[in-house]
């Protein structure tokens, strides 16, 4: 029925297909990050506002998202930003950015979701590595 | 002609694009002048709009155009044209759906696929009957597959798949781990890519074997090797995504391993470019040839840049900004789009061998589409290198102040976008038009 050629590429791909399995779980079910860092009631509410208001689509997490705003991974521990600053940027709007009618407590999730965005990582990682093969080692932010 | 679900797939798969096309010119706007149109036509609206329209243009005409080979071109009976119906119902149901979803602001999808996620599951479903009509029909009717008939199997496969994995956020366990949650967002997003271009890589191999009349193209042995590069780079590749994110080191070194791989794929592009040069067998399908010409071209150049920004350490400073907008648009538009469009030329020539196309008129939208899509691409870049100086060269300059030093180089990319937007309207409208003729 089948031919010698159909018969080895149906092998390649089962055997890729095998590969590729064992690699998904591990990247499903593995720790990514050293000291996984989970998100709270809060911040998963949080989370659910950043979507549902698409401030992805202006702005960035790890540098992923639209460009028209800024990245904000680090916005939270920033000495001259934090809390307060990111609450007068939701109830003023500026330029592009629309003016969102949050409650307290909205505001409260969104900076919740933004501060343990800040607390998994850097970006930019101006502290990172470079190495002669190409690689850069990034810094993590449970080191000293 | 009996059935022509293929062709309605075609006219609205160009439909798609010549409404995506407008939304992004506006979210383009917004650069220009933020305040203006802020309330009417806002960023945050547009830019979704506009992502979701286009890629629906691509895989609506990457399915039409796959149905239209297997029952037209190559004559083989649907297993089911029962189910051909549904998916294409379900389809048009579902894009209504998403628009709907858009137009009441329920957008609480992510990235790419923002409509509100219910919308996925007709979607997926749509993906399963393409599926089972595909190989039904195929295994019915033929044993030894060229490599399109694999990519485009590969291709429905894993669109499912990855459709699927996008939305592992749902699941509330998943999602409270922000790492692992938005590095599988983005690895189901590369591996999305990586499915559509199956099936539309598949269909550049078709049109070519299909104008040269040489089967071999299918066949040999080198062609298999790519298939199967390409499938490995869909399956590992997508890290170069997320090399920025804190996940397992290893993850990403598989990532940056695999594609370097690609580098084989530049070396062959340019070696049987070379090749073909002196080949004769265009003038029959010129505008096919044509366009496949320019996706080759695309391709060259986009592989180039592809291929640096997956050097971690190039990767670390074109990574969020305009650079990576380059890539993507560079290559759904250069290559993507491209291929279609010459796919479309080839259905329209064969379901109406004696329609008469204004070949001037082409043939100068084709010189606009592509002049037009350099400067795009390169005024993207200059905004790219521009943010990424910012990011690292520089002290104390506020985002704002960065934006407006931009400010003519946003210019240029609303012009040049303009530009292509025309030209696109020019190619598209003409074989709409074709199209509703043959469906009459
Ligand atoms: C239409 C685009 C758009 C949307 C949607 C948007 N923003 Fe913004 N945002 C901007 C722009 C542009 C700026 C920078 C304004 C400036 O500095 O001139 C900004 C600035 C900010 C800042 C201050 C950043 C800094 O470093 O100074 C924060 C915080 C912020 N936005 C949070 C949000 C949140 C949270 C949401 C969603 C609820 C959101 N934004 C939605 C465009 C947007
Ligand atoms: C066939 C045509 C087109 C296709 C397939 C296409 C595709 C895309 C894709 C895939 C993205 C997402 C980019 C990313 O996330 O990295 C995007 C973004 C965008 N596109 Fe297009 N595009 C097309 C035409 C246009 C045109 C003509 C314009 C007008 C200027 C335009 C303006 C934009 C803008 C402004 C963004 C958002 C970039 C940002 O976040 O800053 N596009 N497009």
């Amino acid at each position: 029925m089948k031919t010698r050629t159909t018969k080895y590429n149906v092998l390649v791909i089962l055997l890729l297909l095998m590969t590729f399995i064992i690699y998904n779980i591990s990247v499903y079910t593995g720790n990514p990050y050293k000291q996984p860092v989970k998100l709270s009631e809060t911040a998963l509410q949080g989370q659910l506002l950043w979507q549902k208001n698409n401030c992805w689509s202006c702005h960035q997490i790890y540098g992923l998202g639209g460009y028209l705003g800024p990245d904000l991974t680090n916005i939270y521990s920033n000495p001259n930003k934090g809390a307060g600053y990111i609450k007068a940027f939701l109830n003023s709007g500026v330029k592009s950015m629309p003016k969102f009618d949050f409650s307290e407590s909205q505001k409260e999730a969104v900076v919740s979701y933004l501060k343990h965005i800040d607390s998994t990582g850097f970006y930019p990682n101006f502290e990172a590595k470079f190495k002669p093969n190409g690689w850069v080692e990034l810094k993590y932010k449970d080191e000293k | 002609m009996k059935n022509k679900t293929a062709l309605l797939f075609l006219i609205i798969a160009l439909s798609a694009l010549l409404l995506g096309v407008f939304f992004g010119l506006f979210a383009s706007l917004q650069y220009i002048i933020p305040d203006f149109l802020k309330e009417l036509v806002p960023f945050n609206k547009m830019r979704p709009f506009h992502v979701t329209t286009v890629i629906s243009w691509i895989v609506l005409c990457a399915t039409g155009s796959i149905y239209f080979f297997i029952t037209k071109e190559e004559g083989f009976k649907l297993f089911s044209y029962r189910l051909f119906k549904t998916h294409f119902i379900l389809f048009v149901l579902t894009g209504i759906g998403i628009y709907v979803s858009f137009l009441t602001g329920k957008m609480e999808g992510r990235e790419y696929l923002a409509y509100t996620p219910i919308l996925t599951i007709p979607i997926v479903i749509g993906w399963i009957l393409f599926g089972i009509n595909y190989f039904k029909t195929l295994s019915k009717n033929i044993k030894n597959w060229p490599v399109y008939y694999w990519m485009w199997g590969t291709g429905i496969v894993f669109m499912i798949y990855h459709l699927c994995e996008a939305h592992f956020w749902m699941i509330p366990s998943f999602r409270s781990h922000f790492i692992k949650d938005i590095s599988v967002q983005w690895k189901s997003y590369g591996s999305f890519v990586g499915s559509w271009n199956m099936l539309v890589y598949g269909i550049a191999i078709y049109l070519m074997s299909k104008i040269k009349k040489d089967s071999t193209l299918a066949y040999g042995k080198t062609v298999f090797f790519f298939y199967f590069l390409g499938l490995t780079n869909l399956m590992f590749g997508w890290a170069h995504h997320t090399y920025i994110i804190p996940t397992q080191p290893w993850i990403r070194y598989v990532a940056y391993a695999i594609s370097m791989t690609e580098w084989v794929v530049l070396a062959h592009i340019i070696y049987s470019w070379i090749k073909t040069l002196s080949n004769e067998d265009k003038k029959k399908y010129c505008m096919v040839y044509k366009f496949l010409r320019a996706a080759d071209f695309w391709v060259f150049l986009n592989i180039i840049l592809a291929l640096l920004f997956s050097i971690p350490v190039i990767n670390f400073f074109t990574h969020g900004t305009h650079i990576t907008v380059a890539h993507s648009m560079g290559t759904t538009i250069g290559i993507n789009t491209t291929i279609l469009l010459a796919a479309v030329f080839f259905i329209v020539q064969k379901s109406l061998p004696n329609y008469k196309i204004d070949t001037l008129f082409i043939k100068r939208s084709y010189k606009a589409f592509n002049v037009s899509l350099f400067f795009f691409f390169c005024a993207l870049l200059v905004a790219g290198v521009k943010k990424s100086n910012w990011m690292y060269f520089t002290k104390e300059v506020h985002f704002s102040e960065m934006q407006d030093s931009l400010y003519y180089v946003y210019i240029a990319f609303f012009v040049f976008g303009l530009s292509l937007v025309f030209s696109i309207i020019s190619l598209a409208t003409v074989l709409l038009k074709a199209l509703l003729k043959a469906v009459k």
